[in-house]
């Protein structure tokens, strides 16, 4: 459980969310964002592929993430959630705030 | 570090009106580290021996993380010499949750629904919404300081 870090192409960070997003992790995913953006990045990527659930803290965490990004001139999109995950983006509306695709690629290739 | 979380889990003829069930109670600390491995605990025997959908699955994880979140956060506001009790009841059709805190509690009916546009940039204020939305029935007890859901088997 966790999120790790790698650098895709086109100088985008791709974060892999692990296990939960919720209100007990949530400070390392914005962290973590944190301290990419205090280095100079400016587009990032949270893959949800191997994300079994997240919580309305963890909602909260992504939409404070993506404030922080905008604010900085940058750019977030989500990729890799299942039907379920997708329901709770779409259940509270969150999918029209959100950039989000399928797979992981298809996010890379539309930075 | 052992686990401070203890199940405990037994048959019981209490629901006489639906036949046997299965009752599963668990203590929890007001530590929202502990959260992750509670709904884990409740979860695996809330659905062991039972046809359950990975969306059933999902949505009780979704909506246990929910409680335990606003019991220990708001209800026991993180004080850790306050507890969370977790009581789940099986039956065949149905899983009926309870999550109860020591709190004051609070008024359910004055939480608004997040889903203004102008809500939609906050971070907070979605958990009850999804627990409404995801499960088949809520109910709250007078004081405001339990919420029992119930799931239904499909």
């Amino acid at each position: 459980m966790g999120f790790s870090e790698t650098k895709g192409p086109h100088g985008v960070v791709v974060v892999q969310a692990e296990g939960q997003l919720i209100v007990g992790n949530r400070h390392e995913l914005k962290d973590l964002v944190q301290s990419a953006l205090e280095r100079g990045e400016r587009r990032l990527l949270v893959d949800f592929s191997r994300t079994g659930y997240i919580d309305s803290s963890g909602l909260g965490a992504l939409v404070s993430i993506s404030k922080r990004i905008r604010e900085t001139g940058g750019e977030l999109r989500l990729s890799g959630l299942n039907d379920d995950l997708r329901s709770l983006f779409e259940l509270t509306k969150l999918d029209t705030l959100f950039a989000i695709t399928e797979t992981p690629e298809q996010a890379l290739t539309s930075f | 570090m052992t686990s401070p979380l203890r199940i405990c889990v037994r048959r019981t003829s209490a629901s006489e009106a639906r036949g046997s069930a299965t009752l599963v109670t668990l203590r929890v600390p007001s530590d929202v580290t502990c959260i992750e491995e509670a709904v884990e605990l409740v979860t695996r025997h809330c659905v062991a021996g039972h046809d359950t959908t990975r969306t059933m699955r999902f949505r009780l994880r979704v909506v246990l993380s929910e409680a335990l979140s606003n019991a220990i956060m708001r209800g026991n506001a993180e004080d850790h010499t306050k507890w969370v009790e977790v009581r789940a009841e099986l039956v065949p059709d149905a899983i009926q949750v309870s999550v109860t805190d020591e709190g004051p509690g609070f008024d359910p009916d004055a939480v608004p629904e997040p889903l203004r546009p102008e809500q939609l940039d906050e971070a907070g204020g979605r958990g009850l919404y999804l627990i409404r939305k995801l499960v088949d029935a809520v109910q709250f007890n007078e004081q405001g300081n339990s919420i029992c859901m119930t799931l239904r088997r499909r």
